[in-house]
């Protein structure tokens, strides 16, 4: 045979292929890269985190000692799994199996596997992106709805299973692939119904309405009077803190009452919810704190003249302290806007020092119910069970993840933790990510592994032919497994 | 099951086996009962697969010499060996669609079902009872998936099998054609003639056309150093209708012996059609209806 030497035997099922560097065998799973075999999904992912200079965390000095705790996040620690990664599938183009349009499956050249899933998007912003409920799109198709206002941000909950599989065949594709650039740490294109349109990336300020955003709100406009009242008192009469959500007015406020501020007459629009806080002072928008307000005088009703006296200074600032304004009352007691006194410029300017940058950030969340536990072990709840008990450690391309208590394993992982590129999608639609099950080996057998598939390190190392996931020595990965030369 | 194999329920109820490079989707319809008793059957005889074929591996690699083995790989040489009149082809071409043969009956022996299909990356077995329908959507190519059309089966027809071709695919081919999509009455017959139509698609020594001997890619397939397509540039609309007619020739010869019973050959925007409208009843029974475009 004039074979050159350089293809490959792979031995991860009895096909048994002969693989040429740089492709893969029969199942698309395995490939040759370099002369070594290498799984085609997984594997990347390592490397990925340490080209981006991530940590991982090195395994196996004392393994028959470890006494199962964590020894460090992201953790990866394979070589006592299932012999896999799962799911295992390379990102595509490797299926197409969804039920569309009436037909019962479809046939095509190749085929493969599915995913549930969404993430979570938090925005930090105080602008008003959309009611609670409303649809967000992407290229026109639902993708998600807008959910909870937080501390200084807006949620959103993209994906689903009702987007990716339930909606109409574009709906899924579009939700497919916004789940996939968010995932990977690209930029995407939002717009909610009856709200904002958005650019979102995963680490990056959001774009609300073709604005970047900059500075998180340092805290509702409450909580804003409550930090810098003292540095108010006795430079300015009243302070009014803009905010959609908790206008704060310090001459009401408790903060203020505790250092005696004087009553100064203001009424202001809205609804008091308790001495100093105000709800609705004015509809949401992309003005002064959130609120649609461009001039924060049209929140103010006026001054009762039996408490104002002229002469009185009002100082107006935004959550962020991006916008404030600061006025005179006139002999009428109308406010009028004067320059800002150096005495107040450092408690704006201070304001803004503590809010924190403006970030989009993502979590992925999955379930991993069936499907993947039966590649850990012939008895899956027995996988959950040990996952709620800790003896199982889950990780997502080595990056810690929260798991759901209740039933199933169901996860989030910021993916801002992951090597780039680290998620893939088959077109069903869904998306594939790794998971990882880290685990001591007498947990493992205990809880029904494939306990045969279970190789030591050494035995790994020593055995060139030998077949595993990835392991690593003094941090450095190892790419077990180094196929035998043909 | 062996160690390896992996069989897993889908979120919709369809269930996904995976053993080395096997992929069966596959689904079930009927009393629940029996359903759990066919996806069981199906699991049983599943477990077993893979190891069996490997066994006749260097065998099957080979234009049929003498009978092999296995129930798979019986089901392989069945299917091929009358094309191999006129065609070279080894068992290999069949052995999708006989896997998903293999599995479908031991699910319809063991179980009562109204329907059922068994999808081996696109080479399907298709069980029916009376009145059932199953309505097949054809995809072009796998890397920009939407529908060029649709098959319906229904039980009146012949056909029970369903297998698509090309070379975009995970298979080699030796012809041009993004998909050709074959009804047959077995799915490892659909296989092995989808195979065929799909290389039949051609038009030789054409510029545009990249090729490399098939051991360059994979050492121990069975095209030997056969020239199998690895790229496909532009081509005219007039060279296109081309290829596709050589394509429906071969086609329409594999209908009139009854080794299949209509055929979709797609290729860059153009589908042609075969045995869809053969005759009164079949054009009932069969009907592959394209669309008026392709989306996407």
């Amino acid at each position: 045979m004039s074979e050159s030497d350089d293809k490959i035997r792979c031995d991860a099922c009895p096909v048994m292929c002969y693989i040429r560097p740089g492709l893969t065998g029969a199942c698309d799973r395995y490939a040759n890269e370099d002369g070594r075999l290498v799984r085609v999904d997984p594997h990347v992912l390592l490397d990925a985190t340490l080209s981006h200079g991530g940590r991982v965390a090195p395994f196996a000095q004392d393994a028959e000692n470890w006494g199962g705790e964590i020894v460090g996040a992201p953790t990866f620690v394979t070589a006592i799994g299932a012999g896999t990664t799962y799911p295992d599938y390379k990102p595509a183009p490797f299926i197409v199996s969804a039920k569309v349009d009436g037909v019962d499956m479809v046939t095509v050249v190749t085929e493969g596997i599915y995913s549930y899933c969404g993430v979570k998007l938090k925005i930090d912003t105080d602008r008003h992106l959309g009611a609670e409920c409303a649809t967000v799109r992407a290229d026109g198709e639902p993708v998600g709805h807008v959910t909870t206002g937080e501390y200084g941000s807006q949620m959103l909950s993209l994906g689903g299973v009702n987007h990716l599989t339930h909606g109409a065949k574009k709906e899924g594709r579009v939700t497919c692939q916004t789940l996939l650039d968010l995932c990977n740490g690209k930029p995407v294109e939002l717009a909610v119904d009856g709200g904002a349109s958005l650019i979102v990336e995963a680490g990056k300020p959001p774009i609300v309405n073709g604005a970047r955003e900059h500075r998180m709100r340092v805290g509702c406009g409450s909580a804003t009077i409550g930090m810098f009242a003292r540095q108010w008192h006795g430079k300015v009469d009243e302070v009014v803190v803009v905010d959609d959500h908790i206008t704060g007015v310090l001459s009401e406020h408790q903060a203020g009452k505790l250092l005696g501020a004087r009553d100064t007459g203001i009424r202001m629009k809205g609804r008091r919810s308790t001495p100093g806080r105000y709800f609705h002072v004015a509809e949401p928008g992309a003005g002064w704190g959130g609120t649609n307000v461009s001039n924060p005088l049209e929140i103010v009703a006026g001054f009762n003249p039996k408490a104002a006296w002229p002469g009185m200074t009002m100082l107006m600032v935004s959550t962020t302290g991006e916008q404030h304004a600061f006025y005179r009352l006139d002999e009428a007691l109308k406010p009028i806007e004067c320059e800002l006194p150096e005495s107040l410029r450092e408690s704006v300017e201070r304001i803004s020092e503590n809010c924190e940058p403006a970030l989009c950030t993502v979590l992925f969340m999955a379930g991993a119910g069936g499907s993947l536990r039966a590649g850990v072990t012939e008895n899956p709840v027995r996988l959950t069970r040990s996952v709620r008990q800790s003896l199982t450690t889950v990780t997502v391309g080595g990056a810690p993840v929260y798991v759901w208590p209740g039933g199933g394993i169901t996860f989030m992982v910021d993916v801002s933790l992951l090597p780039r590129d680290a998620f893939g999608y088959v077109p069903t639609p869904a998306i594939v990510a790794p998971i990882e099950f880290t685990l001591r080996l007498e947990d493992y057998a205990a809880l029904g592994g494939h306990i045969d598939e279970v190789r030591a390190l050494e035995d790994v190392i020593a055995r060139h032919g030998e077949r595993a996931t990835n392991v690593f020595l003094d941090g450095v990965i190892d790419r077990a497994p180094k196929s035998r030369r043909v | 099951m062996n160690a390896r194999a992996q069989n897993v329920a889908l979120p919709d109820g369809r269930r996904h086996f995976h053993d080395g490079p096997i992929d069966l989707i596959l689904e079930a319809f009927g009393d629940r009962r029996e359903v759990e008793a066919a996806y069981e059957a199906a699991a049983r005889r599943f477990a077993g697969i893979l190891d069996e074929l490997c066994a006749e591996l260097p065998l099957l690699r080979r234009p049929l010499a003498s009978p092999p083995q296995g129930a798979v790989a019986l089901r392989m040489a069945r299917a091929v060996a009358p094309f191999q009149q006129t065609h070279f082809l080894t068992p290999m071409a069949a052995v999708a669609g006989a896997v998903a043969e293999e599995v479908l009956a031991a699910m319809v022996g063991a179980a009562r079902l109204e329907r059922a299909f068994v999808n081996n990356g696109g080479d399907i077995a298709l069980h029916l009872s009376a009145a059932e329908i199953f309505q097949i959507g054809m995809v072009g190519r796998p890397d920009q998936p939407s529908l060029f059309g649709r098959a319906t089966i229904s039980a009146f027809d012949e056909a029970r099998g369903v297998a698509t071709s090309g070379w975009r695919g995970r298979s080699f081919s030796l012809g041009i054609a993004d998909a050709v999509t074959v009804l047959a009455p077995t799915a490892a017959m659909a296989d092995a003639a989808a195979t065929l139509i799909a290389n039949a698609v051609d038009l030789g020594d054409h510029p545009a056309i990249k090729r490399m001997p098939a051991r360059r890619i994979d050492p121990q397939s069975d095209l030997g150093d056969r020239p199998v397509t690895r790229g496909v540039g532009a081509l005219s609309p007039a060279e296109i209708d081309t290829a596709l007619g050589f394509g429906a020739g071969e086609a329409e010869r594999f209908r009139r012996l009854g080794l299949i019973e209509a055929a979709a050959l797609r290729l860059g925007e153009r589908t042609l059609l075969v045995g869809a409208d053969a005759s009164l009843y079949k054009q009932r029974a069969v009907s592959v209806s394209e669309r008026s475009h392709a989306p996407g």
